[in-house]
C-alpha cells in the first residue's frame, strides 16, 4: 500500500474539501508556494481565487475569514507559526467563537485554523515552539490534536465541514508519522471521539497528540511487566469523557502525557475529572511542561521542558506500584 | 451552514419588518434621525428604570450618519457596527420593538436576548452585528464584502467605526487588505472627537484622512450633522463600490451629545466642560433634517414615530425574559452542549 505522511494527509484533506465544496478557501501566509508543505500543488489545482496569500496582518485576515464566513465561505486559515495564535486571540476566542450565541444562532462562522507545526521544532526557540491547545479547548473552541496522518486527514475534513470554528494543531513532532495507507479508504473522523491505539489493563495513558508516539513506544518497553493502554483523544474539546470513563473501567489507574505548561493544562482537567468522577484506584499522575515555561533555544534546554518517555515510564510505575 | 442574509430573509423566525429603513427623502431621512433620537432618549429613560440592565452607549447627536449612510444601501447590503450601534441598527432595517426587547434582555429580542446593546444583530436586514472591541468589525465587514464579490452581484458592506479605532492596529490591517483586493466595503468613521474621555487630537498622530490616503483609499470629510450630506457622500461611495472600483473611506463630524456610556450619569467624569457641550450640541441632526420639511409633515413624522415607540415599549413590558435553562443555547451551530459547570 502506498505511503501517506502527515503533511500529505493534510494536504490530501485540503484539496478534497476544495474539491467538494465551492465554499472551502484556504488563506495564509505563503500557502501558495506551500512553505510549510501542506498546501502543494493547491495552487495549480484551484486557483488564486481559492488558495490566497495573506500579507502579514494576522489580525485583519482572521477576522477577515470570520466575515466571509458570516457571508457563506468555509475559510481554511493556515497559521506558519503556533505562537501568532496568541497574536489572534481577539480574533478567535472574543470575535469568532461567540457571534452564534451573541447573534441567538443568526450567525456561524465555518472556519478552521489549522496549525502544521505546533509544539518544539528543534531550533526555532521560544516564540516559534508554543503548544496552546490548552488555551482554545479552556474557551471552548473545538480543539483537535491528531497523533497520525489517518487521523490529520479524518480530523481536517471533518473540521472543515463543521460549522463552528474548529482548531487543528498538528504537532511538529507527530509530523514526520507516515502510515501504509490505501488512499481511498481515507474517511473523515468525527470531532469528539477518541481512539485507542493499544488496549491494556493495569493503566491508562493518555497522551495527546505526538506524544501518544512516545506512549505506545513506553507501552512497548514495558510490555512484559505493565498492560498499558494508550488512550488518544485526537479532540480535546470536546473531550471524550465517555471512552476515558470506559477505559479507567478496565484500568483503574491514570497517567497523562500533556504538552502544555502545567498550570491550567489540559492534564490538569482530565486529572479533575477522573479524579471527582470516574473509578480510579491510585493517585493519577499527569506530565506536561513545567508551570510558565518558555522553550529555550539550545537543544538539551529544550528538551528538559518538554514531556519525555522517561517520565512516563517512571509515572506508570509509580501509578502500578500504588495498591 | 452559515447563515446568508438572502436565505435568512425568507426564515420568517429571522426575517425582520423594514418599517425603519432608512429612506433617502428629505422626509424619509427626517424620519430616521427622529426615530433614533427617540429611542434613543426612551432607552435612556428604560436604563435608569431597570428596564435595560447595564446600560447603554448613546447615539445621540450621531444620528445623522446612521441615517444617511443607510438610505444609500439596498436590504441585502451588510454593515457592521459598533458599541454606540442602535442607530445604525435602526437605520438598516430593524424592528424598533425587537431591538429595544433585545436591549432590555428579552427572549423576543433580535439575539433573543443573547447579545444587548453591544451585539445586536439581524442578518435578515443584512446587520452582521454590532461589536463591542474597537474597530474590531472593519475586517469582519471587508470579509463579508470580499466573499459577496466572489459570489458575484453587487452588493457592499458598510463598517462603521469611531475616531478611536482609527489607531487600532487591526483597522489599518484592514484598510490595507481591502485597498489591495478593492473589496466593496464603506469604512465611515464617526468622528464624534472623543473615544470615551480622550480628545481626537491627543490620541491621533497625523490625520483620519490620512491614514486612508495612505493606503490609497478615496476618503473624504462629511458634515455628519447632516443626513443628506452623509448621504450624498455615501452614495457615490456605495456605487464606486458596486461598480468594483474598490473602498472608500468617509469621516464624518459628529459630536457625542450624552455621555460615552450612561454609567457617566451617575459616575460623572470630567472631560468637557458643560459649555463645551453646549457649543458641540447646537447644531443638531434633528433640526437639520427637520428643517427640510413642512412643519405638518414634520408634525406627522413624530406623531408617527411615537406610536411606533409606544408599541416597541409595550412589546418589551409583554415579551418573557429567557429561561435560563437556555443560557448557553446557540453556543454551538450543531447545538452541542459543553459540560454544565456542576454537573447534575
Amino acid at each position: 500500500m502506498p505511503i501517506l505522511s502527515y503533511l500529505r494527509a493534510l494536504n490530501r484533506a485540503l484539496a478534497a474539501e476544495l474539491e467538494r465544496d465551492p465554499a472551502v478557501c484556504v488563506f495564509g501566509e505563503d500557502v501558495r508556494v506551500a512553505v510549510s508543505n501542506v498546501t502543494t500543488g493547491l495552487l495549480k489545482r484551484f486557483g488564486p481565487d481559492r488558495v490566497i496569500d495573506m500579507p502579514i496582518s494576522e489580525q485583519a485576515f482572521t477576522s477577515l475569514a470570520t466575515g466571509a464566513a458570516m457571508a457563506g465561505a468555509r475559510p481554511v486559515i493556515e497559521f506558519q507559526i503556533p505562537s501568532l495564535l496568541y497574536l489572534v486571540f481577539e480574533q478567535i476566542a472574543n470575535q469568532a467563537h461567540k457571534f452564534s450565541l451573541m447573534t441567538g444562532g443568526q450567525l456561524h462562522v465555518p472556519v478552521t485554523y489549522l496549525l502544521p507545526s505546533s509544539g518544539s521544532r528543534t531550533g526555532w526557540a521560544g516564540q516559534h515552539s508554543a503548544h496552546p491547545y490548552s488555551l482554545f479547548a479552556h474557551v471552548g473552541i473545538k480543539t483537535v490534536v491528531p497523533a497520525t496522518p489517518t487521523d490529520a486527514y479524518g480530523l481536517l475534513v471533518s473540521a472543515i465541514r463543521d460549522d463552528d470554528p474548529v482548531i487543528l494543531f498538528a504537532p511538529a513532532e507527530a509530523v514526520p508519522q507516515t502510515e501504509d495507507v490505501d488512499f481511498d479508504s481515507l474517511a473523515p473522523v468525527p470531532l469528539g471521539v477518541a481512539r485507542i491505539h493499544r488496549t491494556g489493563t493495569d493503566v491508562t495513558v493518555v497522551a495527546v497528540g505526538h506524544l501518544v508516539h512516545d506512549a505506545l513506544a513506553v507501552a512497548e518497553e514495558l510490555a512484559d511487566t505493565v498492560s498499558v493502554e494508550v488512550f488518544d483523544p485526537r479532540t480535546l474539546y470536546p473531550f471524550d469523557w465517555t471512552a476515558l470513563a470506559a477505559s479507567l473501567e478496565r484500568t483503574g489507574r491514570l497517567v497523562v502525557i500533556d504538552d502544555s505548561n502545567r498550570t491550567c493544562g489540559i492534564g490538569g482537567e482530565i486529572l479533575a475529572t477522573a479524579a471527582s468522577e470516574m473509578r480510579l484506584v491510585a493517585p493519577p499522575k499527569r506530565i506536561t511542561r513545567p508551570d510558565g515555561a518558555v522553550l529555550p533555544f539550545a537543544r538539551g534546554l529544550d528538551l528538559a521542558v518538554q514531556p519525555n518517555r522517561a517520565q512516563l515510564c517512571s509515572a506508570i510505575e509509580t501509578v502500578v506500584k500504588h495498591s | 451552514m452559515s447563515a446568508d442574509p438572502a436565505k435568512a430573509s425568507a426564515d420568517p423566525a429571522k426575517a425582520s419588518a423594514d418599517p425603519a429603513k432608512a429612506s433617502a427623502d428629505p422626509a424619509g431621512l427626517y424620519r430616521t434621525v427622529r426615530l433614533i433620537r427617540r429611542f434613543e432618549e426612551r432607552a435612556i429613560q428604560l436604563v435608569r428604570s431597570g428596564v435595560i440592565p447595564g446600560g447603554i452607549h448613546p447615539y445621540l447627536g450621531q444620528e445623522a450618519i446612521a441615517a444617511g449612510v443607510c438610505a444609500a444601501l439596498r436590504a441585502d447590503d451588510i454593515i457592521t457596527s459598533t458599541h454606540r450601534g442602535h442607530g445604525h441598527v435602526l437605520a438598516k432595517g430593524a424592528d424598533p420593538g425587537r431591538m429595544l426587547a433585545e436591549l432590555a434582555g428579552r427572549e423576543t429580542g433580535l439575539n433573543r436576548g443573547r447579545g444587548g446593546s453591544m451585539h445586536a444583530a439581524d442578518v435578515g436586514v443584512g446587520i452582521f452585528g454590532a461589536n463591542a472591541i474597537v474597530g474590531a468589525a472593519a475586517p469582519i465587514a471587508t470579509g463579508a464584502a470580499w466573499w459577496l464579490r466572489r459570489l458575484g452581484g453587487d452588493r457592499v458592506a458598510v463598517s462603521f467605526f469611531g475616531d478611536g479605532a482609527v489607531n487600532q492596529g487591526v483597522l489599518l490591517e484592514t484598510l490595507n487588505l481591502a485597498s489591495l483586493w478593492r473589496t466593496p466595503v464603506i469604512f465611515v468613521c464617526e468622528n464624534n472627537r472623543f473615544a470615551t474621555s480622550m480628545r481626537v487630537e491627543n490620541a491621533t498622530a497625523g490625520s483620519i484622512l490620512g491614514r486612508a490616503a495612505g493606503f490609497g483609499i478615496p476618503a473624504e470629510t462629511v458634515d455628519g450633522m447632516d443626513p443628506q450630506a452623509v448621504l450624498a457622500a455615501a452614495s457615490i461611495a456605495v456605487e464606486r463600490a458596486r461598480a468594483g472600483d474598490g473602498p472608500s473611506f468617509l469621516e464624518c463630524t459628529t459630536y457625542r451629545f450624552d455621555a460615552h456610556h450612561t454609567w457617566e450619569h451617575i459616575a460623572r467624569p470630567r472631560y468637557r466642560t458643560a459649555e463645551e457641550v453646549a457649543v458641540g450640541s447646537s447644531r443638531d441632526p434633528v433640526e437639520v433634517a427637520g428643517a427640510r420639511i413642512p412643519p405638518a409633515a414634520r408634525a406627522a413624522i413624530d406623531a408617527e414615530v411615537e406610536a411606533l415607540l409606544d408599541a416597541a415599549e409595550e412589546f418589551v413590558a409583554a415579551s418573557a425574559v429567557p429561561d435560563p435553562a437556555g443560557a448557553l443555547d446557540y453556543l454551538y451551530a450543531d447545538g452541542m452542549r459543553g459540560r454544565a459547570g456542576e454537573p447534575a
